[in-house]
């Protein structure tokens, strides 16, 4: 069973969900596919890491067979390419690796290398595999990287526990394209009403069966809840503000795994209300 | 005109509560969100007139023509994406939410049955009155989120209007949009949040911020919810030589503040006297 955490905004308590679901599992593995800003490893503290490093690829012109014809610069569509000084320039930030060029130039004068964006890191904690992906700075799409998390988690057994990147753009609905459930975090502010709308939406789109945890609950009003029931979603639970949980999840530690069982027993019963909902 | 931008890598730390403060403490003429996924500073703008709106269109999408394809597989050998695939009936389709844009299919197609059509990315909206405000939706699931970024920083400039310095509410992680984002500010103000995963991801947008030609300055959000840490981020500022901007604590009444649509600054509260504080700081570190 995959189960995909995800929020419009940020900040909502994603990681703190998925790790703690993650870690009250007999066995599980922890995918941290926000590789943009990966903070899940800082909780679970992963033993016997391995990294493999994640590359895309890059056209290379052989200046010695490059006539200029320039067909390649026409062909793409990202401007990733120019002709100037008698020389074809690739800016490789913008390439989107499709390998157009390389296919068209008539004078077989592009081939391609490999670019590092950033790696996917494995380890162990416990009764809890992790792997994450982490797009190195001044890179700008994270996709490749979440498209290899993902692929290695196409026949897992165990349950997956799939932390995404905020929002509802391709990098998040990269994330949770095998995912059989989705948990949706808000809220109960202005700002995380309106982002929720944004992130159901999303889900609707791709026909997954969701739900919502409101994290972050205060007394008075919740702008989160009423709209949960207003537009008929299915409230998980509610989590409330809490500081002694505030500072252990600041302080990276891993709620559920501390003492107090009271946490334990909170994102085991979250847990299981999923489980019965993917069963059903 | 100046422009100062707020980012924080981390989500969540408080870029629009603290954006908005600076919009209402400066009475700015001219401000955007290019949080084009998730954009919410015009829920706290309170905007009287209409916005005018625009299509972003983003990269194009490609589109087989049944009639003329001759199932000969080309186009899906070729496809980087995997953007297309065999439908139910054995028909080759194009997936829309993977297809890129980039035209391989259509240049390898032996019949033309291939075409790249316009596809809408998302909406734009300029307000204008005797304020500019500029922002921006995504559309679900969609990509090109740096393009449209761009886009809703050229329409905030393309009024004309006296204003010396712009206030920009960026959005959270390192990627595209943040690095569209980037370019030709002056200055960027970082929202940090005194955790773990805060001062990781604080590391991590400050190295990013690095590669531009800006000034980068730091301030600490909720900062009495973690003290040590709050302390920790302080002393790497410092280590660093970064301008450090403040502490602002947490505060619930800036959380009403905000459900009321209105700005942290507009009512009397340790967090509001705090933003008021970092807000002169940023200015001074701006103008220095």
């Amino acid at each position: 069973m995959k189960i995909a955490v995800l929020s419009g905004k940020g900040g909502t308590g994603k990681t703190l969900i998925s790790v703690n679901m993650a870690a009250v599992l007999q066995k599980s593995v922890y995918i941290d596919c926000d590789v943009e800003e990966p903070n899940g490893h800082l909780f679970f503290k992963p033993v016997d890491v391995r990294s493999e490093k994640v590359s895309v690829k890059i056209p290379v012109a052989d200046d010695n067979l490059c006539n200029g014809c320039r067909k390649c610069v026409d062909f793409c569509k990202y401007n990733a390419l120019v002709y100037v000084n008698d020389r074809l320039m690739v800016f490789e930030d913008i390439c989107h690796s499709c390998g157009g060029c390389v296919l068209l130039c008539p004078e077989r004068a592009l081939s391609e290398r490999d670019k590092v964006i950033g790696e996917v890191r494995g380890g162990v904690s416990e009764n809890v595999t992790i792997i994450s992906g982490v797009l190195n700075t001044g890179e700008v799409s994270g996709t490749p990287i979440i498209k290899e998390l993902i692929s290695r988690i196409s026949r897992e057994e165990r349950p997956v526990i799939i932390d995404c990147p905020p929002g509802s753009a391709c990098i998040v609905m990269e994330s949770i394209k095998d995912a059989d459930y989705c948990i949706l975090v808000a809220e109960p502010t202005l700002f995380g009403v309106h982002n929720l709308d944004m992130v159901c939406e999303l889900v609707r789109l791709f026909d997954k069966p969701y739900g919502v945890i409101v994290n972050k609950c205060m007394d008075g009003e919740n702008p989160a809840e009423e709209y949960c029931v207003k537009n008929g979603i299915r409230i998980l639970g509610k989590i409330p503000y809490d500081e002694e949980l505030g500072r252990l999840n600041s302080n990276g530690l891993i709620a559920a795994w501390v003492e107090s069982k009271r946490y334990r027993e909170l994102f085991k019963s979250l847990y299981q209300k999923v489980a019965g909902e993917v069963q059903a | 005109m100046r422009q100062l931008l707020i980012l924080s890598g981390k989500g969540g730390t408080g870029k629009t509560t603290i954006a908005s403060a600076f919009i209402k403490l400066l009475n700015a003429k001219v401000y955007a969100d290019c949080d084009v996924d998730a954009p919410n500073l015009h829920l706290v703008m309170n905007q009287s007139t209409v916005p005018k709106r625009t299509d972003f269109y983003g990269l194009p999408k490609a589109e087989i023509n049944r009639d003329l394809c001759l199932q000969c597989g080309l186009c899906e050998q070729y496809c980087r994406f995997d953007a297309i695939q065999i439908d139910e009936e054995g028909c080759y389709e194009v997936q829309y939410y993977e297809c890129e844009g980039c035209g391989v299919c259509e240049a390898i197609c032996p019949v033309e049955a291939v075409s790249l059509q316009p596809a809408i990315a998302g909406d734009l909206m300029l307000y204008v009155d005797d304020t500019v405000f500029s922002t921006a939706q995504l559309r679900i699931g969609a990509g090109n989120s740096g393009l449209l970024v761009t886009e809703v920083k050229n329409k905030m400039k393309s009024v004309d209007i006296d204003a010396e310095l712009a206030i920009i509410d960026g959005s959270p992680g390192i990627g595209c949009p943040v690095i569209a984002s980037l370019s030709g500010v002056d200055m960027v103000l970082i929202v940090a949040e005194p955790s773990i995963s805060g001062l990781s991801d604080m590391e991590r947008i400050i190295k990013t911020a690095e590669g531009f030609q800006l000034k980068i300055a730091v301030c600490t959000n909720k900062y009495d919810s973690n003290i040590e840490i709050t302390e920790k981020i302080e002393a790497w500022c410092r280590e660093m030589g970064l301008p450090y901007a403040g502490r602002i604590p947490f505060d619930s009444q800036a959380v009403k503040a905000v459900n009321n649509g209105l700005s942290v600054v507009d009512v009397d509260c340790p967090a509001g006297r705090a933003v008021k504080d970092v807000f002169r700081r940023t200015i001074k570190i701006l103008d220095a």
